[in-house]
């Protein structure tokens, strides 16, 4: 491999890593946008995604499919599920009180899932097999490219359904000014509830696209989440496409880290960065501190 | 101050109901366990509690213990070591047992070995790091093999097919760190040499810029030391990068759910385990074949689920502790002595020869080198036993 | 006046209990109590008090326990300096972050405090020769004054939950002082304090460093106790299940942090009889603590003495 092949690698390495931060990542918006907390069963979600996806072709054997949407669609319902029983009936939380009824959700949601799905790891084969495109001499993996498309698809989903459509205009108005959005007749309420079945929806579809690639136990959540809330947030909270970019860069950074520098340090690396952008931009990248300030909490 | 006083029967109310918890002293002979039956190393705890409620079972089925049920006590540490302190203290001060099989992870028996001295209970852990029993402490032994012993026996697998020159590539918790510093250790008196010596965050979910690296460098073969489910995630970057050397496992890689999961990556695979893996294909005169077919097919039949070597090292345990008792009776300071001078006690993990200077019985001839071979395990010898054959009928 | 009175039975009553409680077990276990009630009790004054939140005190605790733990065994120094050393070193390393990481507010501090922890796991996982990297270390002594050593659980408990008290007449002096009102001008509105003439940066500042050096010394406790420290200890997961004991205790108030302490650390040894399910019956408490006492265990203590004094005075309006 010569120098421009090898960094190549890297870089490709770098995008599949961070392709899976930021469809972990995208998940925090909606929810974040729409009550201002950070929903921290995000991870279990997506765990919920892939192994409802492995029971669905490795059990059931449906085709990948005819799968899929099953599996996103009862991971949904499972979000607002989660949402009604726990969130929905509470007067006037406070976001870390709603946060800490998130820490205990997906405390239960990992304990109902190690009983359903067992302790050891599942795994999913590739959609497309696992034969590796060559570029130039760097490699990367057909199941990446289902991630990355899964990411755009979502992407211009979520750009279409809140800036087209009038229940994504209501979503958006609750995000802005929920009193202002009650006085003009929006259930704040209900776009609560559904802004839980979109994020658990995107969790699920990150969950199904990245199993094959990372294997599934029902403890993985915790830590995809932690990864996808770095992403999140250096994006800048309540920002798709920052989240994108910014697990992208997340993930490149590591990457690099891990090539140039030392594998040891490569998260501490990555992190520095974070940390080092905050510093510089409170709002992360593509966010703002003044609409940061307006928040609750 | 109304705060304080509930605060303080809130304080009374959960004392007294640790308290009610407890059980006075009966007939059965009672044995711990702390195993990490939740939490990050949960995949082990499962497997050894099951091996543990099994041998209860099938002992009380037989009579017990000289005319004594056996009662395990299973405690979860959920792989956290001040649960580990927390739940070795309950099982010595609370429930009087006269021993304590596990803890399954190396940090939760490292946090427990001054207690075990301490209280001077014996203690059988089922972690495998060789820290655990070295250096020796009176009441601590092992039963995995040695990771000394698994490092040696790939280089001599490795110097044996002429390659000198291994990438080595490890998780960054305490398995992974515990396989570098060993194979670090004993590489220059073997005459191998380390060409890369990269690290990865055992959760993390692909290794491909560490194997960019190895792939550079001029190493012959990747020693990988860690367990689920980066060991798989290797095996497909390295196909992925179309890296041909040879990949070598650490035993780590005892469950044949991993080689199934490696696919068409995981073909080739060569790494030292327990013969449990491979007792089908072991000769009919190998002295643990019986005890083997005999705990696989048991513990299949009774959990619907295949064996791993890891339920092994708690079924190697807690013989070890109820011959003991069989022989001494239940007194902690003959068990541990009994224990200490056991000496050809057949169990899974190999042929156990303790002494006041190895409480860890087993040499490297415990390991047998194991290779995945159409996605399951078979023993290299077998394997190349036949292909000598097949190369002899060729050149009749 | 009533805080004291509070306190002078809180006293009695923690300093008596190792007469009635004997067992080692049940000592132990309130061993961690009090370590981690160090904690949270700094942390409530970081997160109840100046509404700072923290994802990252698992870090100041592995500090401390790292500090004085390698400078007992590598350097054989006293562990009574190492203690020192520990709060001192983490203090320091509080302050020279402080200032940009507390600049950030909500979720984006959450994140820059988490990634600070991550990177001090990361540090100690990875400086093998120093730490002895993923696999820990042991074999670290015990504090001892002079032929005394505070061996055995009964000891160690004297000494922690002396430490208890002392820092908790000191947080209740600071909370009713000046300091403390100021602080909660800050939790309020923080613009508004600074308009008003606080010196914001300068209370949280002050608040976070001795947050961080009170956890340091909780994590010298740990590591002089147990005498084997790893870094899987002082994770993220110890740094959210710390905020999660102050929450769940109350969060605006002290002996709330104590009481939330008190419940998590002891939680998992009465699920010890439920086995698997152990995980299931931990969250649901978790859930309806939080969704019926959103002020927490502190709040439900409240709202039962409003219930007890209402039945004696009638009050006009509820």
């Amino acid at each position: 491999m010569d120098a421009l092949a090898i960094t190549l690698q890297y870089v490709f390495t770098g995008v599949a890593i961070g392709s899976i931060y930021a469809m972990v990542g995208l998940g925090f918006n909606i929810i974040y946008n729409c009550t201002g907390i950070i929903n921290f069963a995000q991870g279990e979600f997506v765990m919920l995604g892939g192994m409802f996806m492995v029971t669905l072709t490795t059990v059931w054997k449906l085709p990948v499919g005819i799968a899929f949407p099953i599996a996103v669609l009862l991971v949904v319902l499972v979000g607002i599920g989660f949402e009604r029983i726990a969130i929905h009936p509470l007067k006037n939380p406070s976001v870390l009180v709603l946060i800490m009824i998130t820490i205990a959700g997906s405390i239960l949601i990992k304990g109902l899932a190690m009983f359903a799905w067992g302790k050891e790891a599942r795994y999913l084969p590739h959609f497309s097999g696992e034969t590796p495109i060559n570029i130039m001499g760097a490699t990367i993996l057909p199941q990446t490219l289902w991630v990355l498309a899964s990411l755009l698809t979502v992407v211009v989903g979520l750009a279409y359904f809140f800036n087209r459509t009038l229940i994504g205009k209501a979503m958006r108005a609750c995000a802005h000014n929920p009193d202002a959005a009650r006085l003009v007749g929006i259930s704040v309420k209900q776009m609560v509830t559904l802004s839980f079945g979109l994020s658990s929806g995107i969790g699920a579809i990150a969950g199904v696209v990245i199993t094959p690639i990372i294997l599934m136990d029902y403890q993985r959540g915790a830590m995809l989440a932690l990864k996808g809330f770095g992403a999140a947030i250096l994006g800048g909270l309540g920002s798709a496409p920052g989240a994108v970019l910014a697990g992208l860069l997340i993930g490149i950074l590591e990457s690099l880290g891990a090539g140039y520098i030392s594998s040891h340090y490569k998260d501490a690396i990555a992190l520095i960065v974070l940390l080092g952008v905050l510093f510089v931009r409170p709002g992360g990248l593509l966010g703002s501190a003044d609409v940061q300030r307006l928040k609750k909490f | 101050m109304k705060k304080v006083l509930i605060l303080t029967t809130i304080l009374c109310l959960m004392l007294s109901g640790l308290g009610f918890a407890a059980e006075p002293a009966g007939e059965p002979i009672k044995i711990g366990a702390v195993f990490s039956v939740t939490g990050k190393a949960s995949w082990l705890g499962e497997p050894e509690r099951n091996t543990a409620k099994m041998i209860e079972a099938e002992v009380n089925a037989a009579g017990g213990i000289n005319g004594r049920p056996i009662e395990v006590i299973v405690e979860d540490d959920a792989g956290v070591e001040a649960n580990a302190v927390n739940a070795v203290k309950k099982l010595v001060t609370k429930d009087n047992v006269i021993a304590i099989v596990g803890p399954s992870v190396t940090g939760a028996s490292l946090a427990v070995k001054p207690i075990a001295e301490e209280f001077g209970v014996p203690l059988i852990s089922c972690a495998a790091a060789e820290s655990i029993v070295n250096p020796v402490a009176k009441w601590v032994f092992k039963t995995p093999q040695k990771d000394s012993d698994c490092a040696i026996r790939i280089f001599e697998y490795m110097k044996s097919k002429g390659l000198t020159k291994v990438a080595i590539i490890t998780s960054t918790d305490a398995f992974g760190d515990n396989g570098r510093k060993q194979l670090k250790a004993h590489a220059p008196q073997m005459g191998i040499e380390i060409a890369a010596d990269e690290t990865y965050g055992p959760a993390d979910t692909d290794m491909t810029a560490q194997l960019t690296k190895i792939k550079a460098s001029d190493a012959q073969a990747v020693i990988n030391w860690s367990v689920v489910p980066a060991q798989v995630t290797v095996s497909k970057n390295m196909r992925q990068l179309g890296m041909t050397i040879p990949l070598y496992q650490s035993h780590g890689f005892g469950n044949v759910k991993y080689a199934q999961a490696s696919g068409e990556a995981g073909e080739g695979i060569i790494f030292p385990a327990g013969r449990l893996l491979v007792v089908d294909t072991l000769a009919d005169d190998n002295p643990q074949k019986a005890v083997l077919a005999k705990y696989k097919s048991d513990y299949e039949s009774k959990f619907n689920d295949q064996v791993s070597t890891f339920g092994g090292h708690a079924y190697d345990a807690l013989w070890l502790v109820i011959n003991a008792i069989k022989e001494v009776g239940p007194d902690k300071a003959k068990i541990r002595d009994y224990v200490e001078n056991t000496k050809g006690f057949v169990g899974t993990g190999g042929i156990f020869n303790f002494s006041p200077e190895d409480h860890c019985g087993l040499d490297k001839t415990a390991f047998e080198m194991i290779i995945v071979k159409d996605s399951k395990f078979v023993a290299l010898s077998a394997v190349e036993k036949s292909a000598a054959q097949v190369i002899m009928i060729q050149e009749d | 006046m009533k805080h004291y009175i509070s306190l002078a039975f809180f006293i009695v009553v923690v300093m008596g209990l190792p007469m009635i409680v004997r067992n080692p077990y049940y000592v132990g276990t309130l061993v961690f109590v009090g370590i981690y009630s160090l904690i949270t009790i700094s942390l409530s004054l970081l997160l109840g008090y100046a509404g700072q939140i923290s994802l990252g005190h698992a870090a100041f605790y592995g500090i401390g326990a790292y500090t004085s733990g390698l400078l007992a065994t590598r350097c054989h120094l006293s562990p009574w300096i190492g203690l020192v050393c520990a709060a001192v070193v983490a203090g320091v390393l509080a302050y020279s972050i402080g200032r940009p990481v507390l600049k950030l507010r909500g979720h984006y501090l959450a994140m820059a405090t988490l990634g600070f922890g991550e990177i001090v796991y990361i540090f100690l996982n990875s400086t093998v020769e120093l730490t002895g990297g993923p696999s820990g270390f042991g074999q670290i002594p015990r504090f001892a004054v002079g032929a005394f050593s505070f061996k055995n659980d009964t000891r160690f408990y004297y000494l922690v939950w002396v430490t208890v008290i002392i820092l908790l007449v000191l947080v209740l002096n600071v909370i009713n002082s000046r300091i403390g009102r100021a602080l909660r001008s800050i939790h309020g509105s923080e613009t508004a304090a600074n308009t008003m003439g606080v010196n914001t940066a300068s209370y949280k500042m002050q608040v976070f460093v001795f947050s961080a050096a009170v956890s340091s010394i909780a994590g010298a406790y740990y590591a002089h106790y147990v005498t084997f420290v790893s870094p899987a200890t002082f994770d993220a997961n110890t740094s959210i299940l710390l905020v999660t004991m102050v929450i769940i205790g109350g969060m605006s108030n002290v002996w709330g942090a104590i009481l939330g302490a008190l419940l998590l650390g002891t939680l998992p040894e009465y699920l010890r009889t439920f086995g698997d399910y152990d995980i299931l019956i931990y969250g649901a408490i978790m859930l309806i603590i939080m969704m019926f006492a959103p002020e927490g265990l502190a709040g439900i203590a409240a709202a039962v003495k409003r219930k007890f004094e209402g039945t004696l005075v009638p009050r006009a309006a509820a």
